[in-house]
């Protein structure tokens, strides 16, 4: 852990590099270009059969997932922030899987139920 | 006395996690912001699953290309997608300004955070006009909290033909329940965004953080405004695409 220790200056320093308009610009494009993919999916491959709709599905799930870990990195500065900080805020998270598992298992038993 | 070597065990620590300086290394204010909002995902978490586990085990479900099909005010029918791409875009558009804000507040630029701190705020404003537009359809459509298009025929309109109209009836309540909740719960997340912004843009006008020294506060309302657009990505994902 010490050897990530850096004063408080150096880290301030290390901010400003991160976050520069240019590399805001490119994350801004990268989000634009993700959603539109999914637009392309949507209203192009799908209606026309090139993707079934089992497939685009999951496809959505990632490229959002893509796009969330580029909001949560670099927009809100989660990537530049203490090993500890990263760690506290993510692995919480695990406990939102936890519920998509047991939901998801529950909702299997829902469809016998309204059988 | 004064010249003997300090035994280890009683060296002060200065490491990180000994209590020689914050571990985190981030302000008090900003901390608390990110386990708050830590907690507000779990709270939109759980309206998104619940609405994942009921979609699934449902019999049917409308269908986002035919619910989801107009551009209020210009199109009638036929342009799914069109208008919520652009509320996507205007949310995306307003999270870049609201970076661009932060990072002329780490360079100290007091006109350019004003400028990209009203930026934000039209943003906000703009995605908060479309929400309610959206809103407004759906609900000259029929739907509403608990209530659905009265006749068969409209609604048979939002489903694949050939859904018995009972399993319709069933899930376009559910549908239309989850949808104004969340997308509300969403809008009220954006509403008191756009609320704050203000009063931050207010701030920096009156020269407060000038005086503090430092635009901490920008990151921090940065950091919620951000979150707001987040969730707004799993909002149109599971509404909108899936």
């Amino acid at each position: 852990m010490s050897s990530h220790a850096t004063d408080a200056h150096a880290e301030h320093g290390e901010e400003h590099e991160s976050m520069t308009k240019g590399k805001i610009w490119k994350v801004f494009f990268i989000l634009l270009g993700i959603t539109c993919v999914e637009f392309v999916i949507a209203l192009i491959l799908v209606p026309k059969g090139i993707i079934p709709g089992h497939i685009a599905n999951p496809l959505y799930i990632v490229l959002t997932l893509f796009k969330a870990f580029y909001i949560i990195a670099y927009f809100m500065h989660l990537k530049f922030e203490k090993t500890g900080l990263i760690i506290s805020i993510v692995v919480p998270v695990l406990f939102i899987i936890g519920l998509i598992l047991v939901l998801t298992n529950e909702s299997h038993h829902w469809i016998t139920l309204r059988g | 006395m004064s010249t003997a070597a300090v035994s280890q065990i009683d060296e002060v620590k200065s490491t990180p996690w000994s209590g020689g300086r914050s571990p985190f290394n981030v302000e008090y204010g900003k901390m608390m912001m990110w386990f708050f909002l830590l907690s507000d995902a779990f709270t939109f978490s759980s309206l998104l699953i619940a609405y994942g586990a009921l979609r699934f085990s449902a019999y049917a479900w409308p269908s986002a290309a035919l619910v989801f099909q107009s551009v209020p005010g210009l199109i009638e029918h036929g342009a799914p997608l069109v208008f919520v791409g652009l509320m996507t875009f205007i949310l995306i558009m307003s999270s870049v300004t609201m970076v661009l804000a932060v990072e002329a507040g780490h360079r100290n630029a007091r006109k350019e955070v004003i400028g990209w701190m009203i930026a934000t705020v039209i943003g906000g404003l703009m995605f908060l006009g479309c929400q309610a537009l959206e809103w407004n359809h759906l609900h000259s459509e029929g739907f509403w909290w608990s209530s659905i298009p009265t006749s068969p025929e409209k609604l048979q309109e939002f489903f694949a033909i050939g859904v018995p109209y009972a399993a319709q009836a069933a899930s376009a309540h559910q549908f239309a329940n989850l949808f104004f909740t969340i997308t509300g719960f969403h809008g009220f997340h954006v509403f008191t965004g756009v609320v704050i912004n203000i009063i931050i843009t207010v701030n920096v006008l009156l020269g407060t953080y000038e005086k503090r020294g430092s635009y901490l506060m920008i990151e921090k309302v940065g950091l919620y405004w951000h979150f707001v657009d987040l969730v707004w990505v799993f909002v149109f994902t599971f509404f909108y695409l899936v």
